[in-house]
């Protein structure tokens, strides 16, 4: 029981990434991991394309790989991937109108309430 | 009046509920793609570019491992047959031989057929699993894109309006 909690806790650290994968360049590397744990696995939803063991993973990172050793920016690439697949493919929505209420709600919300407070408390005095 | 505006938060949360609860019933698979409106992505495999696209045509990305590519295949026959529909196939992470076995056994619908053995096409069409199919219009655009397998209903209300029928 132990031993299979224990491989649980260490199932992220076997990352899905295998060694064949990972480019000559260490600089390049390190981009290419960070990019990589932003973007969803579009078919496993809430892994990133660096944790999943998904084919479509694998393809995701790869070409993330050749586009950044074409000497894209991270920008660049990140756009490669979002004209094909959408928004969906980054983890954390991005700032734009249509996700307004989405980022600004909750403490839109927040506000609210706090407003509403201070006017009950004052009104109390 | 002032009574009422007790109800507002009750309101609020109603309407936030409902609004999340419609949201709940979403298939979080399909995902519109990006593609539609845009010209057909450039891609090249062994038997298809993207210069050999000449709409108004689907492009179905199928594989003879995928059993609901199987479950549409009557209906594609269907449209290349029977309505002269062109119709583009590319292989996904499928051995030549194995996707040509496919059309041997049940038919081919293609006009053209690309290989992509690696995956590398899909990525460019943005492609997270086979069936998908995507309408081009006479200018190349991608004007709608189905996730999945076709179904009668899907062809009648989407793809055929999409194709300008």
């Amino acid at each position: 029981m132990l031993a299979f909690l224990l491989a649980l806790a260490s199932a992220p650290a076997m990352a899905a990434l295998d060694a064949s994968e990972m480019l000559a360049d260490p600089a390049l590397e390190a981009r290419a991991r960070t990019l990589a744990k932003t973007l969803r696995c579009v078919v496993c939803q809430n892994q990133s394309i660096d944790d999943s063991g998904a084919d479509l993973a694998r393809d995701l990172r790869q070409s993330l790989r050749a586009r950044l050793l074409a000497g894209d920016s991270d920008e660049e690439a990140l756009a490669y991937l979002t004209h094909r697949y959408g928004d969906y493919v980054l983890l954390e929505p991005p700032l734009k109108p249509a996700t307004w209420v989405l980022w600004f709600a909750p403490a839109g919300f927040a506000a609210i309430a706090a407003l509403l407070a201070l006017r009950y408390f004052r009104r109390r005095e | 009046m002032r009574r009422l505006l007790f109800l507002l938060p009750l309101a609020v949360f109603a309407a936030l509920g409902a609004y999340l609860y419609v949201g709940l019933g979403g298939d979080p698979s399909r995902v519109p793609s990006p593609l539609v409106g845009r010209p057909a992505p450039v891609f090249a495999v062994d038997g298809l570019a993207t210069a050999d696209l000449e709409g108004p045509a689907l492009v179905n990305i199928f594989a003879s491992w995928c059993v609901p590519c199987r479950a549409e295949h009557p209906l594609l026959t269907h449209l290349a047959e029977e309505e002269g529909v062109v119709i583009y196939g590319v292989a996904y992470k499928d051995k030549p031989e194995a996707a040509n076995a496919f059309l041997a056994e049940l038919g081919n619908p293609y006009r053209r057929i690309g290989f992509d053995e690696d995956g590398r096409a899909g990525v460019e069409w943005g492609v997270t699993g086979v069936p998908e199919t995507f309408v081009l219009d006479a200018e190349g655009t991608v004007v709608f894109k189905h996730t999945g397998p076709l179904t009668a209903d899907a062809v009648r209300r989407d793809l055929l309006p999409a194709l300008g029928r």
